[in-house]
């Protein structure tokens, strides 16, 4: 019963959160003389009527839960992990090498081959946080966000260099094209959607297992709750949120990974735009759960994949949708907002009975 | 003029911005607030100096403007974080796609989409008499008037952080905000303090890149300068003097850059690019626990 409450208030505040931005956002939009509700119209049947739309939303939203699912396991372990961004990058960057230089593989190896190196590359960048803050105490917040911009100028240095396609017609800085063998397949025809979305499902089921089941994801979620507990229990904290650093910058390599073998098929300078940021937003609007993260990046899928044909048919600037993002990040992180406690303090009471010790 | 005399002044002016930022930072830091939302900050700045000086004419409007406006946007920062217990990081990260959000649509809203660059009131190069005239330094001596200004600053900053009553207050807020409770020192009100100074300075920051240092606003033009002031302070172990520091280094890596591309295509620029992140890497693991970096820096006091 108590669950059932948890994840219905949960769900709750989502609702509420994505409520509350779109007011904002439309009020926003209609203060500056764009007509909102044509605006949202475009940008939810932009995004879902139709195969080839809804299809196309599916597409966004696979690297979405691979960074979603990134942040939420270092978060469930105490830890925030804004460095998404540069562990995807690293991912794709060791997936390329994998997925161009290595040939003469059947497509049954070349493929997890491929993927492995993405994984392997994302967890290892993700590790350094770790041990930079078990072994120096440095702070994650930090480190996190130099190694994105370290990954990002290593991946523009790289593609404008050693890895440059120089056969190619254009000038364009990027690397070439990943070998057929390695190339996700499509699951279906006339469509962009590929094999990656499984993958994105079966990462999301291996997730909440891994969290609920087993001893490991017993330990990362002690630890994120209450460290001085875990210790006393034995559990090595330090170990812990390595763990889950490692996992954390594996799910981002993934997705960077995926990215690349299914859609990009070349390396290219800020490929990823948004994608690790964007991550974070989908954990916090899905409750770090696993089923909350999937649906979350759908809804994020959709408004990305929307907004396209929002600045064509209603010429509002697709980057609207960043404002609706943040807002929905605004309103979730400040839950508190909707807690009875808060508007107990602010509203008078009728019989203020209750009023006695509250500082 | 010489090329270095010309290069000490684009380290000095590129330095500005990252200085202005910081000297902001600083104090949300110390009072133990944790702002990755600096780069939303500085973008709403940069974009709000563009309208105010479009509008009236006069770049100081502008930079009125770009204060308020980070302003406003720091106050939800506030009102969130302090009021709402909202995590501080995340936040920030919401704080930053919003504000990439809002100034894409006021700007094209203002300007239109396919608008011509207009000519703006900007910030004019303002030559001390003597000192501007030396050999080589002289052209740090040639700058816009904030250039002069956060420079002056920074031993103001200093003062009133380690001298002062009122930093005494921030850094122990940031420290022990529970004891300071005790002994009945207004803890939501100085950090809230603390977080719209961080925002005034950020628009300050901003209004400089997009009115100072270049004439004009694009998109997203901030372009992680704001990680890089939060990575300037923890270089600086969260002093004024030694965000100064930390503000050069990242000024003359950047002026580097533009330099070296032109006289050596060789090395690819972007291993300078990185430069800064990988020093501020190392700092911060030399610094462990000499760090100023307040003990409960990031977590939300909660009475």
């Amino acid at each position: 019963m108590k669950r059932i409450c948890a994840k219905a208030s949960g769900f709750f505040t989502a609702a509420v959160s994505i409520l509350l931005a779109c007011v904002i956002t439309g009020i926003l939009m209609y203060g500056m003389g764009y007509n909102p509700l044509d605006a949202y119209y475009q940008l939810f049947f932009g995004a879902v009527v139709g195969l080839s739309a809804l299809s196309e939303s599916v597409v966004k939203m696979v690297p979405l839960v691979f960074t979603g699912l990134s942040f939420a396991i270092a978060k469930r372990s105490g830890l925030v992990n804004l460095g998404a961004t540069g562990q995807l990058y690293i991912g794709a960057l060791c997936t390329t090498v994998v997925g161009v230089y290595v040939t003469g593989l059947p497509a049954a190896l070349h493929i997890p081959l491929a993927l492995a190196a993405g994984c392997a590359g994302g967890a290892a960048y993700g590790a350094v946080v770790g041990f930079l803050k078990n072994r120096f105490q440095a702070n994650e917040l930090i480190t996190t966000i130099m190694l994105n911009e370290i990954a990002t100028e290593l991946v523009n240095c790289l593609v404008d260099g050693p890895m440059k396609d120089l056969d190619a017609l254009t000038k364009f800085p990027q690397s070439k094209a990943i070998l057929d063998s390695a190339v996700l397949p499509k699951i279906l025809t006339g469509t962009r959607l590929h094999a990656g979305f499984l993958l994105a499902l079966l990462a999301v089921a291996l997730y909440g297992v891994f969290m609920k089941r087993t001893k490991w994801g017993y330990e990362l979620r002690v630890v994120g709750m209450n460290p001085s507990a875990a210790r006393t229990a034995g559990m090595s904290v330090q170990r812990t949120q390595l763990l889950a650093m490692l996992l954390a910058g594996g799910f981002a390599g993934l997705a960077g990974s995926i990215e690349m073998l299914a859609i990009q098929k070349r390396l290219m300078q800020s490929f990823a735009g948004n994608l690790g940021f964007d991550g974070i937003a989908v954990a916090l609007l899905g409750g770090n759960q696993p089923l909350g993260i999937l649906l979350s990046a759908f809804l994020f899928g959709m408004m990305s994949n929307g907004s396209n044909k929002m600045q064509m048919l209603s010429n509002v600037p697709s980057a609207v949708i960043y404002l609706m993002q943040g807002l929905i990040i605004l309103f979730v992180v400040g839950r508190y907002l909707y807690s009875k406690k808060l508007w107990e303090g602010l509203i008078p009471q009728r019989k203020s009975r209750r009023e006695e010790v509250r500082p | 003029m010489s090329a270095l005399s010309v290069f000490l002044g684009s380290v000095v002016m590129m330095a500005t911005t990252y200085l202005l930022a910081g000297l902001g930072a600083v104090f949300g830091e110390r009072a133990g607030i944790v702002n990755i939302g600096i780069e939303g900050l500085m973008l709403t700045g940069a974009l709000m100096a563009v309208v105010g000086s479009y509008t009236s004419g006069s770049v100081w409007v502008g930079l009125l403007l770009a204060m308020l406006g980070s302003m406003l946007l720091a106050a939800v920062f506030a009102c969130f974080t302090i009021c709402l217990h909202a995590n501080q990081t995340v936040t920030g990260v919401a704080l930053n796609i919003l504000a990439s959000g809002l100034t894409v649509l006021l700007f094209r809203t203002v300007f239109g989409l396919n608008g011509m660059i207009p000519q703006i009131d900007t910030f004019e190069a303002l030559e001390i008499p003597v000192l501007s005239g030396l050999p080589v330094v002289g052209a740090i001596f040639g700058q816009p008037l904030p250039v002069y200004l956060a420079f002056v600053l920074v031993p103001v900053c200093q003062f009133v952080m380690n001298r002062t009553n009122l930093g005494l207050k921030i850094r122990s807020v940031g420290n022990h905000p529970k004891a300071c409770d005790t002994v009945g020192l207004p803890v939501y009100r100085i950090q809230a303090g603390a977080i719209l100074f961080t925002g005034l300075m950020s628009g300050f920051a901003g209004a400089f890149l997009s009115t100072g240092q270049l004439s004009f606003f694009t998109e997203g033009m901030v372009a992680g300068r704001g990680y890089m002031v939060l990575a300037a302070v923890a270089f600086g172990n969260y002093s004024p003097l030694g965000v100064m520091a930390a503000a050069l280094l990242f000024g003359a890596s950047e002026a580097l850059q533009y330099r070296l591309q032109v006289a050596y295509p060789v090395i690819p620029t972007e291993l300078y690019a990185m430069l800064p992140y990988i020093i501020t890497l190392f700092a911060i693991c030399i610094y462990r626990r000499k760090s100023n970096r307040p003990v409960y820096s990031g977590r939300n006091y909660l009475r």
